[in-house]
């Protein structure tokens, strides 16, 4: 270690205060879940319960989180399907654009999500293709593709291929052995990929504004309505909280995928 | 089968671009694609939107980058393997968390009687409130510095200890060091970072509508495809995707993809 103490405990204290900086809005928010106040101001004013309570008696919001969980399922298969294929074609196979294909797919995360959101409903608009569920999953399988893609395709990187070689030797066919090999070895990587993936899917709204009909409201989607919306306030502050307690779920099993795995699930 | 899949993806991507084209032709079937370029180019406001964008993209980099080297450094070089475990699920954690449920907790804290303003009230000072550019370089700077923070961290982690003893040993000091071993080596890695940083504050538009009344190259794309005007928001939105394609190959230079 070159770090001498000094150092170290200047940054002790640095990443205590980034740490607080990326905690301190969450507290906030949980604490305004609990405000019995209709207004934001601080301090709060006491402690209720009521606006849960309001928060899973309201229709609107039962139904968009349904609406949000078909779209990330939707989006996460459609995303394994096409992000495995796309990964074991790159990795196996030698083709014309191959190169190109590796660039290609990393475009939907680079470029503004606002460009994929017009592009989208551009192309959805010009073949008169009817906006709902059906063109968020679109919207959405185009980032969890990638998702889906980098973690195959960092997977087979580091699988070795006599396995199979040994499997075809044996007399399996192509299928058998992608079924009973390669399939088996990639399950950590398409979990955390699917997980990934679904909780993206699930946060998506800069897309989805662009691509979801009048009629479909995902959660996030009646967040931004709700916020503008000064009376819904106090709900808005339950369902985000809720939301945030929600992602420890996929964080708590990234981690065990990843331990198992012995390899970083990212 | 594997090919027919790639294809499709790769039409589909390529459709997203092409119909735009074709459908701002058919929106203005006369003078087509000038028209909306010639507004860009000679509405003052345009351009006075695009500089900001980028600036605040550009601060928002260099915030990201400050706050991300100290706690990366911390993880990688000084924390006990347990606490590092700890620190890498705390940096993630807010990474899953709903990106609209964080700009909005800023909201609450920023908003006229929040929190910032109830802290600042005694000492004479009023908060930002929720209509100055600060506040979505503040919120930018938040929503992506885990994406900083990472790549920072792996890229340090990488770096063996063998190397910084050799340089302490052939008499450098911890500064130079720091400053001819470990940063060249984790300059692919800080690159990678900002991609994410750069990026995602350019194509923002959520933060900008909901933090500030100053906005941002998004919410002119968004607010013409709303109003229908699609000619002048696709004319726009080749503004950022030129900006993040030149990024993109001037970060692959340097190695920054290996990083990523």
């Amino acid at each position: 270690m070159i770090e001498s103490s000094f150092v170290r405990t200047a940054l002790r204290i640095v990443s205590g205060g980034v740490l607080l900086f990326l905690y301190l809005p969450l507290v906030v928010l949980a604490i305004y879940a609990f405000n019995p106040s209709r207004t934001l101001a601080w301090p709060p004013t006491g402690i209720t319960m009521d606006w849960w309570v309001q928060a899973v008696n309201n229709p609107r919001i039962i139904e968009a989180f349904w609406t949000s969980m078909l779209a990330g399922l939707g989006a996460t298969t459609v995303a394994l399907v096409l992000g495995t294929l796309a990964a074991l074609a790159v990795q196996r196979y030698d083709f014309f654009g191959k190169e190109t294909i590796s660039f290609i797919v990393i475009l939907p995360i680079a470029l503004p999500g606002v460009v994929t959101g017009i592009a989208l409903s551009s192309t959805f608009r010009t073949v008169a293709f009817d906006f709902g569920l059906m063109t968020v999953i679109i919207g959405h399988a185009t980032f969890c593709v990638v998702i889906a893609y980098n973690n195959v395709i960092a997977r087979l990187r580091r699988l070795p291929r006599s396995p199979e070689e040994a499997s075809t030797d044996l007399g399996a066919d192509t299928f058998t052995t992608f079924r009973r090999i390669t399939l088996p070895a990639m399950r950590t990587a398409l979990l955390a990929g699917a997980l990934l993936a679904f909780a993206l899917s699930f946060d998506e709204v800069i897309v989805t504004n662009f691509t979801a009909g009048p009629g479909t409201e995902t959660i996030p989607l009646w967040i931004l309505g709700a916020i503008q919306r000064p009376n819904e306030l106090p709900v808005v502050n339950v369902v985000a909280l809720a939301l945030i307690l929600l992602s420890v779920v996929p964080v708590y099993f990234a981690q065990r995928i990843s331990e198992e795995a012995g390899g970083v699930a990212r | 089968m594997v090919l027919i899949y790639l294809g499709s993806l790769a039409i589909l991507l390529l459709n997203a671009f092409w119909d735009k084209d074709a459908f701002s032709g058919r929106v203005i079937p006369f003078d087509w694609t000038l028209e909306a370029f010639q507004t860009l180019f000679t509405v003052e406001v345009y351009r006075t939107i695009a500089i900001r964008t980028v600036s605040i993209a550009v601060l928002v980099t260099l915030t990201d980058i400050l706050l991300a080297f100290p706690i990366a450094y911390y993880m990688a070089r000084v924390a006990s393997p347990g606490k590092r475990r700890l620190l890498v699920v705390a940096v993630l954690m807010p990474l899953w968390a709903s990106y609209l449920v964080k700009i909005y907790a800023w909201r609450t804290i920023l908003q006229g009687n929040g929190l910032l303003d109830s802290v600042l009230a005694p000492l004479g000072i009023a908060g930002p409130g929720l209509n100055e550019v600060a506040g979505s370089w503040l919120v930018l700077s938040y929503l992506w510095l885990p994406y900083m923070i990472l790549p920072i961290y792996a890229g340090l982690e990488r770096i063996p200890n063998s190397l910084l003893e050799a340089s302490s040993d052939l008499g450098a000091r911890a500064g130079s060091t720091f400053r001819r071993v470990v940063l060249p080596l984790v300059l692919p890695a800080v690159v990678a970072g900002s991609i994410f940083t750069f990026s995602l504050s350019l194509g923002d538009y959520i933060t900008p509508d909901l933090i500030s009344d100053s906005k941002f190259i998004g919410n002119v794309i968004y607010d013409n495809s709303a109003l229908g005007n699609f000619p002048l928001a696709a004319a726009y939105s080749l503004l950022p995707i030129a900006i993040i394609v030149v990024y993109l190959l001037i970060a692959r230079r340097f190695g920054a993809f290996a990083s990523l």
